[in-house]
């Protein structure tokens, strides 16, 4: 237990082995430590950023999902509204059809009434003529007195 | 080994606190030390082959290891090796972040050596107190101590190291002037003072690397002389105070490493620190 010249040989190894560690331990290890703890940050922040971004998509998923059902509900009360429009046009509609039709039916039967009438006052100023004829039993000149049968007629 | 006489166990302590001393001799020259007085007789001039011997081989297993996990080191996921080395070297890094104020690149792998290294040379004393001496003793080397922090000298080479660090970067740092004022002017700022604070501070600076290393080798010393008195025991009883004596010693061998370590930061840490 005397002190010698181990005391300067311990302490030159002791220099030695920590200039070595400075030069070719220390370096190599920190490296990796840090450039792995710098990966693994890197690492939480993307993780961090791709929820938030997944949230924001989850936002906007929501809000297009309610616009669109807002947007179908829209079309779908438009789309009543016009098939009770066109239900109550096509009700309309018939309703004057109809109305033309019976107006244009009246206005035959009329004319068909006048044309009868028409025919039979010809017929029976022509009956009347040939009644009279016979009546007459002489010939009267039809084309003489066709103004007097045609007055005739109109006064039937 | 069981002790036949008091003679025989005051000579079998003796012989297991020698170290194996290479040195010059008044009479023999350069030669092997046969005994602790020859030992003695050396003076300065001598050189534990067991203790550089140990020491070295312990600093270069921490050199291998660290330098093989670094080669090795990817940033991807670790494997055993590099874990366990990485899990030094953070432990080495918090510690500073927690202990050493200034800026300075050296002061990490320098404490990581010393941890790392003493740890070592102090794990050494787990191995049973017989095996070595006794092996070496067959292969004709009659002294063989192997734990290198139970000698004076080892642990005291570490804390000049130390020392010297301490007073290089408390110059580089403050400057020689501010330095001599630091010696000078505190704790009493008054010229008529300045004698009494010279002595005051140069005995506490002295006290740093003395304490330092004479905690350690006192703490390791006290440990290995308990382990040779229990290995004196009867063969049969040796395990029931061995075996709690070496599991303390676990604590032990690694808390004196970390305290070695911490101090050495917190002395450096001092010496960049501006007043």
């Amino acid at each position: 237990m005397n002190i010698n010249m181990t005391l300067i040989g311990q302490t030159l190894a002791f220099a030695i082995f920590v200039w070595f560690c400075i030069k070719y331990v220390w370096p190599p290890i920190s490296t990796a430590l840090h450039e792995r703890q710098k990966k693994i940050a890197d690492g939480l922040d993307a993780a961090s950023r791709a929820s938030r971004d997944l949230e924001l998509a989850q936002e906007q998923a929501a809000e297009t999902l309610r616009e669109s059902k807002e947007q179908a509900a829209a079309i779908l009360e438009q789309a009543n509204k016009r098939s009770s429009q066109i239900v109550e046009e096509a009700r309309e509609q018939a309703r004057a059809e109809g109305e033309r039709l019976v107006t244009s039916a009246r206005a035959e039967i009329d004319q068909e009434i006048q044309r009868a009438k028409d025919e039979l006052r010809a017929q029976v100023s022509h009956l009347a003529v040939t009644g009279a004829e016979r009546v007459l039993e002489a010939s009267v000149d039809e084309k003489a007195h066709r103004k007097l049968l045609d007055k005739l007629a109109a006064e039937l | 080994m069981a002790a036949g006489s008091e003679n025989t166990a005051a000579y079998y302590i003796q012989h297991h606190l020698q170290n194996l001393t290479y040195g010059y001799h008044p009479e023999n020259g350069w030669s092997l030390a046969h005994s602790a007085e020859e030992a003695r007789e050396m003076g300065f001039w001598a050189l534990h082959l067991d203790t550089m011997g140990w020491s070295i081989a312990m600093g270069a297993l921490f050199i291998w290891l660290f330098r093989k996990a670094g080669r090795l080191a990817t940033t991807g996921v670790p494997g055993g090796l590099q874990n366990a080395v990485e899990m030094v070297v953070e432990f080495i890094e918090n510690l500073l972040r927690s202990t050493f104020h200034g800026k300075n690149p050296i002061i990490a792998p320098l404490a990581l050596t010393l941890f790392v290294w003493i740890l070592f040379m102090n794990t050494l004393k787990i191995i049973p107190v017989d095996y070595f001496p006794q092996l070496f003793s067959r292969l004709g080397v009659e002294y063989m101590k192997i734990v290198p922090t139970t000698d004076p000298n080892a642990t005291l080479g570490m804390a000049l190291g130390v020392f010297i660090l301490i007073i290089y970067y408390s110059i580089k740092v403050k400057g020689a002037g501010g330095f001599a004022k630091e010696l000078s002017l505190t704790p009493f700022n008054h010229w008529a003072l300045i004698p009494f604070n010279l002595v005051l501070e140069i005995i506490g600076l002295l006290v740093k690397p003395l304490g330092l290393g004479l905690r350690l080798f006192g703490n390791m010393f006290a440990g290995e002389v308990i382990f040779i008195l229990i290995a004196l025991l009867p063969f049969w009883a040796i395990w029931l105070l061995d075996v709690p004596w070496a599991i303390f010693h676990i604590l032990v061998v690694t808390l004196q490493a970390f305290i070695f370590t911490v101090l050495s930061i917190v002395y450096l840490s001092a010496a960049h620190e501006h007043h």
